[in-house]
């Protein structure tokens, strides 16, 4: 037990945390939850503590968005410590069914949906879509992400990917049905046990993508293109997200938007994207090519953006919580701003500023749209 | 001299920090079976008086003339221990140090093996000092003058002390007045004594000093020599202006074409001068200078009809013929004070510096504060109409300093108390102000620093543990998005200004005083000292010394003590008009040398170079070692692939039997 406990503590360097708050001054969900996770490190130093940790219901409002880790001037991992409690429910198997389910379509499926694998790719029906076959040599391979294929609300997405590359007349790839998950949410929802679900999933997508002769693999979430860049170390093809592929089109001339959009436009900066990895300019760039639009920023844009709540398993356990979603303070934000879109990059964003939106009732004079899809309804 | 050696040992119990690991009698009764050792002893402590005392005795009575102390590491008392030999009339270098303390007793844990390992690093260092040979250390004249890189308070105290010795000081300074960062401070902490007050008195002597050649606007470009004979050459840089002849009446400012539009340096670019300027009131030389980057007939070839600068000069001063100068001198010392820049705020761009102009930084409210500055000392956020006084006021400290985020692990030890001192300011210029302080940890060290936090925070400012995440704006307020650690309350607090305390970090050129003196670095990049306790204003240079920030963080009484240490140090050289050169250093044998270069390549001090001998008509080119740079390293005679370079007290004849007798023992 002790070695145990020791290395719960020593795998998070809990011994290096100086209690200075960053962590829970920068979580953005503690304008609506009791989440503090500052405490978290500092009760975990208690081994006999971890298991009731692991029971307060605040375990599981973190969106793992990940300000806590990028901010620690300790270079420590907060959010880590939270997925770490997790892993002792899961471990256990005292987890809310929305969670087990998940996981078990994950291990079963290769999809947190509870989805047929053999339904994968019926997205695409009626769709002129390049499959590759292992082996295949291929420039842009592309990887949808389950929500994508699944939800019928963002396969717009994927199939306005498919659109735009038919158009640009570049080389890419779909995988097919033997696409499985990133386990990005997989492990955030805590299957992170040594050689456990998540570890295993890794090593399966790693033969599987590295069986491609691909130049590049290019994630449509920015879940996947996170867990790819960070957690997958051993792919052999260089890993961007559709937005570097997009830009690339659209300064190589192979795409041009020709429609006009006569609007106000705000991005939304993805975590996974933005404060994880520090790609800020390539969605800006695309929606500057938009003729007529105009771009306007958020206050809280880049580094500072705030989170939409999408991430971390939130889109299995929901939040007891009376005040306002950080999605609806966001489309708020974007009303005083005048716009009338709002842009996002990522298919969780999408679900939840949409929902933001439409509680809040401003269905007339805004829309949210993923990237691609606006690029979808500028090209012919 | 009878070269037949006859060979003393003295084997050390260092208390019991030897003998409670080494079996010293065993190694005793060991040693005396070795061949050509005459004496054998063991004592308590060989390094005290009585220890050294049989020693002495031994070489003199059994004609002893070599020894071997098997003690500590030579590095702790090889000194001591030459001294002995020389006392008693033995050439110092004869001694070898047999080191079974740090390398044995004190990392080993089984007393048998400990014991056998003494026994083989005692006989090694027999093998070896039969065939030593007696070296002489030789001197070298020092020149009587130093040369100082960087007049602000460090360089500037610096300089005085030296010159009231009676030496001669070259004192350069880049920019085009001294004073450096202290000049731009109010007042300073914990005392609140006025910067310039205390600071302008020492400028003006340093620039009326006999002693002293005060070179501002000016930047070193080569340092060649060593310890006691440095040669160094100056770029005096064209001011435009003939310092003869400005009388620093400051009419060419006013009428400069481009007078109020840009932004002063001394201000912070918050306060705007001509592109003649003087950088600020006090400053030292009083002459103006023209910015070549910026003045419109230095960069357009044009002003105007005529530049409105040389109208106005009522003294002909203004001379757009000038040329940059180069000034060359010799000097026996350097020491480098060169200073620090203050943390870029905008590498923490969760903090919004860029984007909101009530997000500033210490030193900018310190130019706010300062009567001198570009408010006149009210402290006024934003410009013109939309200026206004700031009511609700937070700073944030530990901005830049303790930060792995960004590459910054050390405290900057000056802002605790500067965001003091800066808070007690605030309330005496707007009292009805609310002023708090997050911070994760107030260090209070200095000699009246716990006592001013101590007035500061029961003048009503609210130190708030918490080191805050996030800034944004709501309104026309900004929020501070923190945890009040001690209650374990996320805030959201909204405040008028965010003055972050940023921290101090090595100057962005500092590479080009590495190369000009071949300086390290620790791993905070600031310049590493010879020994952080006790050499601490030494560098690996001899003769090179460190005064100030250039070190590491500092505040201004640690500054000064500092420099008037590193004064004393060059002191030390220049009084005594000598310097020796060490005797352990490396030789060529110019017979076998190929002049391959090899060595000059590898010698991490410079002190190898290639010379054309001629040798019976060849010209031939061979390698050289400059003995007054040699440090003794052994390097080249390592890397040498000829075999000769060879070091003394290392030759291969003395350390390969050294090492033989090491692989034939079991």
């Amino acid at each position: 037990m002790n070695t145990e406990i020791q290395s719960f503590i020593q795998k998070y360097d809990l011994l290096g945390c100086i209690q200075c708050g960053r962590c829970t001054g920068g979580c953005p969900v503690t304008v609506r939850t009791s989440l503090n996770v500052r405490r978290f490190v500092y009760n975990a130093l208690d081994e006999n503590m971890l298991d009731d940790l692991a029971k307060l219901p605040e375990v599981w409002d973190c969106t793992a968005c990940n300000t806590c880790a990028v901010r620690c001037p300790k270079g420590l991992k907060p959010v880590e410590v939270l997925i770490g409690l997790r892993n002792i429910l899961v471990e256990s198997g005292v987890v809310q069914p929305a969670v087990r389910d998940a996981l078990e379509s994950a291990f079963r499926e290769g999809n947190p949906w509870k989805k047929s694998r053999a339904t994968r790719s019926d997205w695409m029906d009626g769709l002129e879509v390049n499959i590759v076959e292992p082996g295949e040599k291929v420039e842009n391979l592309i990887f949808v992400c389950c929500t994508i294929a699944y939800d019928p609300k963002v396969q717009v997405i994927a199939k306005n990917l498919v659109k735009v590359l038919n158009k640009s007349g570049v080389d890419y790839g779909f995988i097919g049905n033997d696409e499985t998950c990133c386990a990005s949410e997989v492990y955030n929802l805590g299957e992170v046990g040594e050689e456990g679900l998540f570890d295993m999933m890794v090593e399966d997508n790693t033969e599987l993508l590295n069986s491609y002769d691909a130049a590049r693999i290019v994630a449509i979430s920015p879940h996947c293109y996170s867990a790819f860049k960070k957690q997958y170390p051993n792919l052999k093809a260089e890993v961007i997200h559709y937005t570097h592929l997009v830009k690339e089109l659209l300064e190589d001339k192979k795409l041009e938007l020709t429609k006009e959009l006569p609007k106000k436009i705000v991005f939304h900066d993805p975590c996974f994207l933005g404060k994880q990895n520090n790609v800020f300019d390539e969605p800006r760039y695309i929606l500057s090519q938009i003729p007529g639009a105009e771009l306007v920023e958020f206050d809280r844009s880049k580094q500072r953006s705030l989170c939409c709540e999408g991430g971390g398993g939130k889109m299995w356990v929901e939040t007891e919580s009376r005040k306002e979603r950080l999605a609806e303070t966001r489309i708020g934000d974007a009303k005083d701003l005048g716009a009338g879109l709002v842009a996002v990059a990522c298919p969780f964003c999408f679900l939840t500023m949409d929902d933001a939106l439409k509680a809040k009732g401003f269905e007339e004079e805004m829309r949210v749209a993923e990237i691609l899809e606006i690029l979808g309804e500028l090209i012919d | 001299m009878n070269n037949k050696p006859k060979i003393g040992v003295y084997v050390c119990h260092c208390g019991v920090n030897i003998s409670k690991m080494v079996d010293v009698d065993a190694v005793t009764e060991f040693a005396s079976h070795l061949p050509n050792v005459k004496v054998v002893r063991n004592y308590s402590y060989m390094c005290s008086d009585p220890g050294q005392l049989l020693m002495r005795e031994d070489i003199k009575n059994e004609g002893l003339n070599r020894v071997v102390v098997a003690s500590c590491s030579p590095r702790m008392h090889e000194m001591t221990f030459r001294k002995t030999l020389a006392a008693a009339g033995l050439n110092p270098y004869f001694l070898e140090m047999a080191n079974i303390r740090e390398q044995c007793s004190w990392v080993h844990e089984d007393r048998e093996d400990a014991t056998g390992k003494a026994k083989k690093i005692v006989s090694s260092a027999v093998a070896k000092v039969r065939l030593l040979e007696a070296l002489y250390e030789s001197e070298v004249n020092v020149e009587p003058a130093t040369l100082i890189i960087g007049a602000g308070i460090a360089g500037i105290q610096a300089a005085l002390d030296i010159a009231n010795a009676g030496f001669k000081v070259y004192l350069v300074e880049k920019s085009p007045s001294v004073g450096g960062k202290m000049s731009q401070l109010d007042k300073t902490f914990p005392t609140l004594d006025c910067s310039a007050c205390i600071l302008t008195p020492k400028m003006v002597d340093v620039a009326a000093h006999p002693n002293i050649e005060l070179m501002t606007y000016s930047k070193v470009e080569e340092i060649t020599g060593y310890v006691g004979n440095f040669q160094v050459k100056v770029r005096k840089k064209a001011r435009y202006v003939d310092m003869d002849k400005c009388t620093s009446c400051g009419v060419c400012a006013e009428e400069c074409r481009l007078a109020g539009r840009i932004p002063s340096e001394f201000n912070e670019n918050m306060g705007k001068r001509s592109a003649i300027y003087l950088p600020f009131p006090q400053a030292v030389p009083a002459k103006y200078t023209i910015d070549p980057e910026r003045c419109l007939f230095l960069t357009r070839g044009k002003c105007g009809k005529s530049p409105k600068c040389v109208d106005a000069c009522l003294a002909g001063a203004v001379n757009f013929e000038q040329q940059d100068e180069i000034a060359e001198f010799k000097v026996g010392t350097v020491i480098v004070a060169t200073g620090y820049d203050v943390f870029d705020a905008a590498k923490k761009p969760e903090y919004g510096y860029a984007e909101y102009e009530n997000v500033i930084t210490g030193l900018e409210l310190e130019r706010l504060v300062s009567a001198s500055g570009p408010t006149g000392g009210d402290i006024l956020i934003g410009k013109g109409e939309n200026a206004f006084v700031p009511k609700e006021i937070a700073f944030i400290k530990c901005v830049g300093s303790r930060d792995k985020s960004v590459g910054n692990e050390y405290c900057s030890r000056v802002c605790c108390m500067y965001t003091a001192k800066l808070a007690h300011l605030v309330g005496e210029k707007i009292p009805d102000a609310n002023v708090r302080v997050y911070y994760m940890d107030v260090r209070a060290f200095g000699k009246g620093f716990e006592e001013f936090y101590d007035r500061v925070r029961r003048e009503g400012v609210r130190y708030i543990r918490g080191n805050p995440s996030e800034i944004f704006k709501r309104g026309d307020k900004l929020v501070v998005k923190v945890e009040d650690t001690l209650t374990a309350t996320p805030l959201e607090d909204e405040v008028d200004l965010v003055v972050l305390a940023v921290g101090l970090e090595p100057r962005k050129d500092v590479r080009e005083v590495i190369d000009l003196l071949r300086l390290s670095q620790s791993s905070d990049k600031f310049f590493l000292e010879a020994h952080p306790k006790l050499a601490p204003v030494d560098t690996a240079t001899d003769g090179v010394f460190l005064a100030g920030c250039a070190q590491g963080p500092k505040d201004i009484p640690d500054t000064v003590a500092q420099a008037k240490g590193a004064a004393s140090s060059a002191l030390v050289l220049l009084s005594s008009g000598k310097v020796k050169i060490g005797a352990q250093i490396s030789f060529v044998n110019e017979a076998t040398c190929r002049g391959c270069g090899y060595c000059v390549d590898i010698c991490p001090y410079g002190a190898i170079e290639l010379v054309e001998i001629n040798r019976m008509g060849n010209i031939l080119s061979v390698a050289r070692v400059n003995d007054a740079l040699c440090k003794g390293c052994g390097a080249c005679a390592a890397g040498c692939l000829s075999g000769s370079v060879q070091q003394r007290s290392f030759m291969d004849r003395q350390i390969l039997p050294q090492i033989a007798v090491l692989g034939v023992m079991r």
